[in-house]
Formats: C-alpha cells, sequence, structure tokens
C-alpha cells in the first residue's frame, strides 16, 4: 500500500496557528462561541485548537465541546460493520450562540450533516461554521463547504486521507494512501 | 464487539458477557442523550415496532414505548383485552397479522413460559422478550445489573441477595442469569415455599434468614409478593411474610454497613419494603426506572441493526 505524507508535524503546527488566529479575526474573545469537535477523529483537532486559542493567544473561558453523531447518521443498517458510539461531552445550551464544529476530514459532508441534526438537541444556535483540517474537494455528496480549512486536497476516491495525532499515534501527520 | 450475538433478545440465558458489555455501553450513550433538552435520535424513524402485551402491565409497557419513541421508531400497541384474542385467535396468527403491517420489531410479554422462543421460530421479526410468565424478564435484569454497576461502579465480585418470590419471579431467573455471567455471587431469600426446589442447581445459595443474607450481601434487590400467581397459599399472612422478610430501615441501620436497596416495582409498600427504606437514599428504585429506558434503547437500537432493509 503506497502512502504519502501530505503533512508533517511542523505543516501541522503553522496550520493550526493560522487556524486559531483566523478564529479569532472573526470570533474576537469567544465569549459568545463555542467550539464543538466532532467525534472521534475531530476531537483531537478541537482540543489542539483550544489548548493553543487558550494558552498561546489567551483566550479565556473558551468553551468546547466533544459531539458523537452515531445516532444521527443517515446509513445506519447500511453499513457492514455496525458503528460504535462514542460519548458526548456537551455541558452546555447553544441556543443563540455562535458554533465552530470541527472535524479533521470533510469527504462526502454527510458526517456534518448528521452533526447539524444532532445539535439541535442542544438548542437553537444563532451561526453554524465549519472548521476542517483536510478539504477533499469534489468529493462531496452535499452542498457542504468548509469556513475554516487547513489544506485543500484533491485525492481521487480510491485514496484515504489518514490523520494521525500525537496522542495516539506518537506523530502529527497527514498521510494520503491508496485504500 | 460491535454488534449482538443473538438476533432476538429471548432470555438472558441466550446472551454471552461480551452482549451485555455491548448492552451497556451503548446504554451509557442512550443515558446521556435523553439527559439532553431533546431526548430524541433519529435513528430508528424506518423501523416499526409492535409492543404486543398478552398480559397486564404498566412501567414495561411506558418504558419500551419511550424507548422506541425516543430512538424516533413508529409503534404500534396491542393489549390482549380488547383483541381478537379473545375471540379464540391463535398467537401465531394475532402476530402475523400485525407483521402483514410491516412491523421489524416485537415487543412481546405474555403468560405463557418460552412464548418468546416459540414465536422466533415461526415469525419473521426481531423479538424481545418483556416478560413470559414465571420465566424470563431479560430487560429487567439488564436495567437491575447496568443499576448495580452505575452504584457501585462494578457487577464483578459483588455479592447480591434476591428476596421474597422466588418461586412465580420472572426478575429472579433472569437476574441471577445475568449477575452470575458477569462474576457476581448470588443468593436468595425467602419462605421456603417460594423458593424453587432446585434452585441450588444454577449455582445459587439459599438464605432463609433474612438477617444473615443482609449481612452478606453488597445489594438486596427486593422483590414483590405475587398474588395474583399464588394459587395455594404459600404462607400464613402478610403480616408474618413482613415480619420475616420485609425490609425496614431498623434492620438496615442494624447492620453496621450500608447496602443498596432495588425493587422492580410495583412496590407494596409496608410488606416487602416499608416507605422510608423505598424512598431512603439507600434506595436506587427511581434509578432503576431511568436506566430502563437507556438499556430498552439500547437494545432494541443493536437489535434494529439486523433488521434486513
Amino acid at each position: 500500500m503506497s502512502k504519502k505524507t501530505l503533512l508533517n508535524s511542523k505543516d501541522i503546527e503553522i496550520i493550526l496557528h493560522r487556524l486559531a488566529c483566523q478564529l479569532i479575526e472573526n470570533h474576537n474573545d469567544f465569549s459568545n462561541t463555542v467550539l464543538i469537535g466532532l467525534q472521534p477523529r475531530g476531537s483531537f483537532l478541537a482540543k489542539r485548537l483550544a489548548d493553543l486559542l487558550k494558552t498561546t493567544y489567551q483566550v479565556e473561558g473558551l468553551q468546547l465541546g466533544l459531539l458523537d453523531i452515531t445516532f444521527y447518521r443517515d446509513d445506519f443498517r447500511r453499513r457492514d460493520a455496525p458503528l460504535a458510539a462514542t460519548a458526548t461531552e456537551m455541558d452546555f445550551i447553544i441556543e443563540g450562540k455562535n458554533v465552530v464544529i470541527i472535524d479533521d476530514v470533510l469527504y462526502s459532508g454527510r458526517s456534518v450533516r448528521a452533526a447539524l441534526t444532532a445539535m439541535q438537541a442542544y438548542g437553537r444556535p444563532d451561526n453554524i461554521e465549519l472548521l476542517v483540517l483536510i478539504d477533499r474537494r469534489f468529493s462531496r455528496h452535499l452542498p457542504i463547504q468548509p469556513n475554516y480549512r487547513g489544506r485543500q486536497v484533491d485525492a481521487i476516491n480510491k485514496e484515504k486521507v489518514l490523520v494521525t495525532w500525537a496522542e495516539t499515534h506518537k506523530k502529527d501527520a497527514v498521510y494520503i494512501e491508496l485504500k | 464487539m460491535s454488534e449482538l450475538s443473538v438476533e432476538h433478545l429471548l432470555g438472558i440465558k441466550y446472551l454471552k458477557s461480551t452482549d451485555i458489555d455491548l448492552i451497556f455501553r451503548t446504554a451509557d450513550h442512550f443515558k446521556e442523550v435523553i439527559n439532553r433538552p431533546i431526548k430524541k435520535v433519529p435513528s430508528l424513524r424506518d423501523i416499526t415496532i409492535a409492543n404486543l402485551f398478552f398480559e397486564n402491565s404498566t412501567r414495561t409497557k411506558l418504558s419500551f414505548e419511550l424507548a422506541e419513541k425516543r430512538l424516533s421508531a413508529d409503534v404500534i400497541n396491542f393489549s390482549a383485552g380488547q383483541s381478537s384474542v379473545k375471540k379464540g385467535e391463535t398467537l401465531i396468527d394475532t402476530v402475523n397479522n400485525i407483521l402483514a403491517m410491516k412491523v421489524d420489531i416485537v415487543v412481546m410479554r405474555h403468560a405463557s413460559v418460552g412464548a418468546g422462543v416459540f414465536l422466533s421460530r415461526h415469525v419473521d421479526a426481531k423479538i424481545i422478550n418483556a416478560g413470559d410468565g414465571t420465566h424470563e424478564h431479560p430487560t429487567q435484569a439488564l436495567l437491575d445489573s447496568y443499576s448495580i454497576r452505575e452504584k457501585l461502579g462494578n457487577v464483578k465480585g459483588k455479592k447480591i441477595v434476591i428476596v421474597g418470590d422466588i418461586l412465580h419471579s420472572r426478575v429472579a431467573l433472569s437476574n441471577i442469569f445475568a449477575l452470575q455471567l458477569q462474576g457476581a455471587e448470588v443468593k436468595v431469600c425467602g419462605p421456603t415455599t417460594l423458593i424453587p426446589k432446585y434452585i441450588s442447581s444454577l449455582g445459587v445459595q439459599v438464605e432463609t434468614n433474612l438477617k444473615k443474607a443482609l449481612e452478606w450481601c453488597d445489594v438486596a434487590n427486593v422483590l414483590r409478593v405475587q398474588n395474583e400467581r399464588m394459587d395455594i397459599k404459600y404462607f400464613p399472612s402478610t403480616r408474618e411474610y413482613t415480619q420475616l422478610f420485609g425490609i425496614n430501615q431498623e434492620i438496615l441501620d442494624n447492620l453496621g454497613k450500608k447496602i443498596v436497596i432495588m425493587h422492580p416495582g410495583p412496590i407494596n409498600r409496608g410488606v416487602e419494603i416499608t416507605s422510608d427504606v423505598a424512598d431512603s437514599d439507600q434506595s436506587i428504585i427511581l434509578n432503576q426506572v431511568e436506566n430502563g429506558v437507556a438499556v430498552r434503547m439500547a437494545v432494541i437500537y443493536l437489535l434494529a441493526q439486523q433488521v434486513k432493509r
């Protein structure tokens, strides 16, 4: 299986700083903004960004939630292997808030669609934005586009984009490999 | 493992411990869901479930119905009292007529032991046993174990005594299977007339002294005296039963340790358990009711994964 490195840890660090700055530009002190990482893989990126915003850019009182979308997916009973749910950690209501949904890779857009439905259980936000590390354009099934993207990739359907994090794989990196 | 090893939930004796783990892990997520402002997920919007209650039920039926609705399933309810069963229709004909309305899952309570197993062999739907006579009541046992796990952190190694009318109870048998499968020690306690003759063959010890049983255990699961199932007199009087096997606060205070009190309901207050005990901080009776919805959501969700498209 051939595997090509798309981003190394240095690239990812630069991208994280850029994304954090873009968020600050648009959301200022985050007093009315919450970040929501999509479980399981988007949660790593969301936690990294939240840490960066707090420690490097001194954003205080930042609210971060982790949302599991398993029960909202549109492929229940369509998959070969059943989906296992992960934990949702949302101890706040998003009514009237600006919400930034965070995921690692935007591919078909179906996960984001499920997240939009799942979020309705926590209130009606004023505004929702989408932040992704990798935007696989030309592969969308739904009309969903990110507001913030780390890198845009033109990968073909036979290829898989794999994001690894130091917390789980000892190394921050993004690879493209043949499925 | 993310899939049940069984196609139906007919009884705990058909499950593996990994099935129970999966049900509990899934129930954890649903417990979070039912504590949200909007307590509903759309997972089962293309699934239809029939609740067939050939025997009376209040809490189990409500709990199942709520679980089904919170998963967004379409639900139809059937009670034998006002049905064609009264006109002599067979169980299979009744169920097949309902299934012809494109029902995917049947939740059934029936007075006959093995009714769920029988049905699973003759109809093409997933069957969930909501109580078959004095045999099994698997979702009650699952929610009981789940509540013990929630309260004490683990079921393994815990000492649990089931107190009361073991003979007529489907909760007792399912609980014995479920608790033992998870590594708990189980005793039963009650009048000898209300304890099945060969219960020790299940690896269960019998204790007829309530005080000794309570001193031994971490959890007392107190059962209702099922007067409606008794065709003869099994003990001289309710007063005597209460004196020998009723749990009151004084007995608990004299134990020198805090045990957990459970009851599947409905409670005969003042008979098997006094009001102060039922409402005390040692009691997890209302937690059992709340957990019942989450556990039933998990069971339905996991079985629905196997429904053919």
